[in-house]
């Protein structure tokens, strides 16, 4: 990335970081909202979700029968019958028909990757529209057949005799016909992703306290957001639900404070993450519309934020060199040194809240001149972020966390506050956005007001 | 998409057992659809003088099958009767019962049409007295029709002539399918402007329309109407019914705005969305209300002000700010919703009939504020709607409301929506503060 690093030639530079493409900008979002698992869309498929957020972005930016460049979407939980979930939304949906789609799958980052993605074929000119999105429902999770069964069935269907298909089917043993619920675990290490982080939380000495605080800012800044009518073009109603299911308005630090861990209880060190300084299981779906600046313009559509730049990280938590939710303490400052910023030409800085003690643990890594210096090959720490600017509409510890539809609930909330905070001086306003994922994973990045 | 009880009586044994028993026998109506011809049947041009000639010119150019004398037997689709030149009662008598000895041909959803012109300005008593008559005289025809037929008058003010573009659009609306549940009505033409659309079909095209409180009922069937007649929607309602707008939105290819139109900046909101996304501003219907009834001596401040801030004053509000934008000013439209509740009263509402009252007040005071751009403001006031709102009335309560009419039924959303589209279209530019009650001559009110 040589020629990137050229270019890159500090804070005030407000291009691509790729020279020579033109920009890809967001023209709105759209999300259902999120509703705690078992709750108000329970009976709600992926596909169903997914069609319903797109239909409010469609209606809310007069998208009716458009043939839209390209649209990706994923989820996490999926069902095997949902091999080609995104084309299926688009085609219950009000759009043309004639509109191609794909599915992705990144574990959490899902929807972040589908935007960065999407963004990048915009800049590149290939197409000049585009719809990310991402959903997820953790109450009609796909459930499937054990492995022992699996391989009956499938030597059932590969027998040609009567005989043969009475042999394979006395093999069936009761243990055979438990299901297999899909879980949280690592497929490596044997351990939920709760319990990965509470290494990470103790490792990083992280209090309850301050865990605490960061769900109570969450529950509150999300709250405040809906109040001043913030989520009023960025939420279209489903199933009865008008907003989150999991915020809690009214919640005090008190509260939470009486609520048992139920993480790292078996680590030596005291426990500190309970159910309310963690994201709850959640079902929902986003969506957000990007283009070329002259697609926008071309149909009088709103230009709020361009999507400047992106990073992937991964860590390699299996041997325990780091925590399984780390990667974007790495990601962050290779995207922003490739952009040539530091944290102070950030002014919102959206960090995914899987965790209270993600969030903290990342803070405090980046905070860490050790780390800055072995890790991050730094001369020390990465810096000290504005917690003022942190998460100020909330995150996913109020607003809860439908795996792949996260993504898209930050780009869209981001572009809008970016496009409300306009320049910041004599600069675009910019934001950063940070999300890890499952598998030792995360996505970063990067958009400036338009 | 009629009742049961009316569907029981349209036909067979129910139509036979109706009649002996004399009960009321609502019939299906005629409804505007597309492609549809202007009338049934020919109509009967009624009257003498030059007022008579040329709307006879006039509706023969429309293609409709005239006549200036009934012919034996023949089932007509229209009579006319045009009184504009009437100036002692005396004058009345002979069209009047000329016209009256064809009422037995209407076909059934027929229409019957006058034309006079107003009696407040009138130069004499005589003149007054017999431009008044036609009052009293169109109102009771309209009890006397049955199967359908309606009977309403066009009003012409002073210098505006039978032929003028809203006059001539006011007749066709009454003609039509689209005027299916207005009964016993005046519309005044106030003036002389207006222009009839090159397409009738297509009145509304090229015009950018809101309409808030589209979610569902009467809004919904609003947004399709406009439509439907080519205009391009702004479809606004609440967050919280934001779902339901989105389905409205897609539907009519139209763009979703979520806002509670009480907030301050909720007028600057739409005239933004409105010039950004489309280009420009031509009609806002003001269709969003609430109900909050109780009985005056148990109303809390929480109720009549929540009916009084959606109801009138953000209506207010808005108009202030579109007339301020001077983005509203070539040729707008304002349409609002008012209610029979605000002109005849209503137990338990008097938070509503007192917003809706003032409606009617706010209509009246902005027409001459919009005239200098070619711009009218009107008001609709609606009587029993089957709505999901009146589906909600007890069941003897709701079948008394819907039979209190001279259509003895309650009128469809759609039928408010066709007043709306036609007092938002160019044709009715010549007619601006005036309240067009859709009602089916509601005998409350009238």
């Amino acid at each position: 990335m040589a020629a990137a690093q050229e270019s890159a030639t500090g804070p005030q530079e407000t291009t691509s970081a790729v020279p020579g493409v033109r920009k890809a900008v967001v023209v709105g979002g759209n999300r259902i909202p999120f509703a705690r698992t078992g709750g108000a869309y329970t009976k709600s498929s992926n596909q169903d979700m997914l069609t319903a957020a797109l239909d409010g972005l469609i209606a809310r930016f007069g998208l009716q029968e458009e043939r839209i460049g390209e649209i990706a979407a994923g989820a996490v939980l999926k069902h095997s019958r949902d091999f080609n979930l995104t084309r299926e939304a688009v085609l219950g949906s009000a759009l043309s028909a004639e509109t191609p789609a794909y599915d992705l799958q990144q574990a959490c980052a899902t929807g972040l990757e589908t935007v960065l993605g999407l963004a990048n074929k915009i800049k590149l000119g290939q197409i000049d529209s585009a719809i990310a999105g991402g959903v997820d429902s953790a109450s009609d999770a796909p459930i499937a057949v054990s492995e022992g069964l699996r391989e009956i069935l499938l030597d059932l269907n590969r027998a040609k005799t009567t005989t043969q298909k009475l042999r394979i089917l006395a093999r069936i043993r009761p243990k055979d016909l438990a299901p297999d619920a899909p879980n949280t675990g690592e497929p490596r290490t044997g351990l939920s992703m709760g319990e990965h982080q509470a290494l990470t939380t103790a490792q990083w000495k992280i209090s309850r306290e301050a865990q605490d605080e960061l769900a109570y800012n969450s529950h509150h800044n999300l709250a405040a957001a809906y109040e001043s009518g913030f989520f009023d073009d960025l939420i279209t109603p489903y199933r009865g639900l008008g907003r989150d299911s999991n915020l809690r308005a009214d919640t005090t630090l008190e509260k939470l404070a009486t609520l048992k861990p139920v993480f790292g209880r078996n680590l030596g060190s005291e426990a500190t993450m309970t159910a309310g300084n963690s994201t709850p299981l959640t079902d929902g779906a986003s969506t957000v519309l990007l283009a070329s600046e002259e697609w926008a313009d071309a149909r009088g559509l709103p230009k709020l934020a361009t999507v400047l730049d992106g990073e992937a990280a991964a860590v390699d938590f299996v041997h325990g060199k780091d925590g399984l939710l780390m990667a974007p303490a790495f990601a962050v400052p290779r995207l922003l040194a490739r952009n040539g910023l530091g944290f102070e030409d950030i002014d919102f800085f959206e960090i995914h809240e899987a965790f209270a003690g993600t969030v903290l643990s990342t803070l405090a890594a980046w905070e860490d001149e050790d780390f800055g210096r072995t890790r991050l090959g730094l001369d020390g720490a990465l810096g000290k972020i504005d917690r003022a600017k942190l998460n100020v509409n909330g995150s996913s510890l109020a607003a809860g966390h439908p795996f792949a539809a996260t993504g898209g609930r930050i780009v869209a909330s981001l572009a809008k506050m970016l496009h409300e905070k306009g320049q910041v001086g004599g600069r675009p306003a910019r934001g950063l956005i940070s999300i890890c994922a499952a598998g030792g994973q995360g996505v970063v990045a990067i958009m400036e007001a338009h | 998409m009629t009742d049961k009880y009316t569907q029981f009586v349209s036909q067979g044994l129910g139509r036979d057992i109706a009649k002996k028993l004399g009960l009321p026998q609502p019939v299906a109506l005629r409804r505007h659809k597309p492609g549809d011809p202007l009338l049934t049947g020919p109509v009967l041009v009624q009257g003498e003088g030059i007022g008579a000639d040329e709307l006879a010119a006039a509706l023969l150019a429309w293609g409709l099958d005239v006549r200036r004398n009934a012919l034996p037997k023949e089932k007509l689709g229209a009579i006319v009767l045009v009184l504009d030149a009437v100036e002692h009662p005396d004058d009345l008598g002979k069209p009047v019962l000329t016209a009256g000895a064809s009422l037995r041909d209407l076909a059934p959803n027929a229409r019957l049409v006058t034309v006079s012109r107003t009696a407040s300005s009138a130069a004499t008593p005589a003149v007054a007295a017999a431009r008044q008559g036609v009052d009293g005289l169109l109102r009771s025809v309209a009890k006397e029709l049955r199967a359908g037929a309606t009977a309403n008058g066009i009003v012409l003010a002073d210098g505006v002539e039978p032929t003028s573009p809203s006059a001539l659009g006011a007749l066709r609306f009454f003609l039509s399918g689209r005027s299916a549940f207005v009964d016993g009505q005046f519309l005044t033409v106030t003036s002389a402007g207006g222009a009839l659309p090159d397409d009738a079909e297509k009145p509304l095209a090229g015009k950018v329309a809101v309409v808030t409180g589209a979610a569902r009922g009467i809004g919904a069937a609003i947004a399709r109407t406009l439509y439907r007649d080519g205009a391009k929607l702004v479809v606004v309602d609440i967050p919280a019914a934001g779902d339901h707008l989105a389905e409205i939105a897609n539907e009519v290819h139209g763009t979703a705005l979520q806002l509670d139109i009480s907030r301050t900046n909720a007028g600057q909101r739409i005239i933004e969305h409105a010039m950004e996304r489309h280009g420009r501003l031509d009609i806002v219907i003001h269709n969003a209300g609430i109900t909050r009834d109780r009985l005056l001596a148990n109303m809390d401040e929480g109720r009549w002000n929540s009916v009084m801030a959606v109801n009138i004053a953000s209506q207010l509000r808005i108009n202030e700010a579109l007339l301020a934008s001077g983005r509203f000013n070539e040729k707008p439209r304002i349409v609002s919703l008012a209610s029979t509740s605000g002109i005849a009263g209503n137990r338990g509402q008097s938070n509503y009939a007192a917003s809706k009252g003032g409606v009617i007040g706010m209509v009246r005071a902005t027409a001459p504020l919009l005239a200098a751009g070619g711009g009218s403001i009107n008001a609709v006031a609606p009587g029993f709607i089957e709505t999901e709102m009146t589906a909600r009335i007890p069941f003897a309560t709701r079948e008394i409301a819907r039979r209190l009419n001279s259509l003895q039924q309650g009128g469809q959303p759609g039928d408010v929506a066709e007043a709306i589209a036609f007092l938002a279209s160019d044709a009715a530019g010549g007619i601006s503060g005036q309240v067009l009650r859709v009602c089916g001559q509601n005998l409350v009110g009238a």
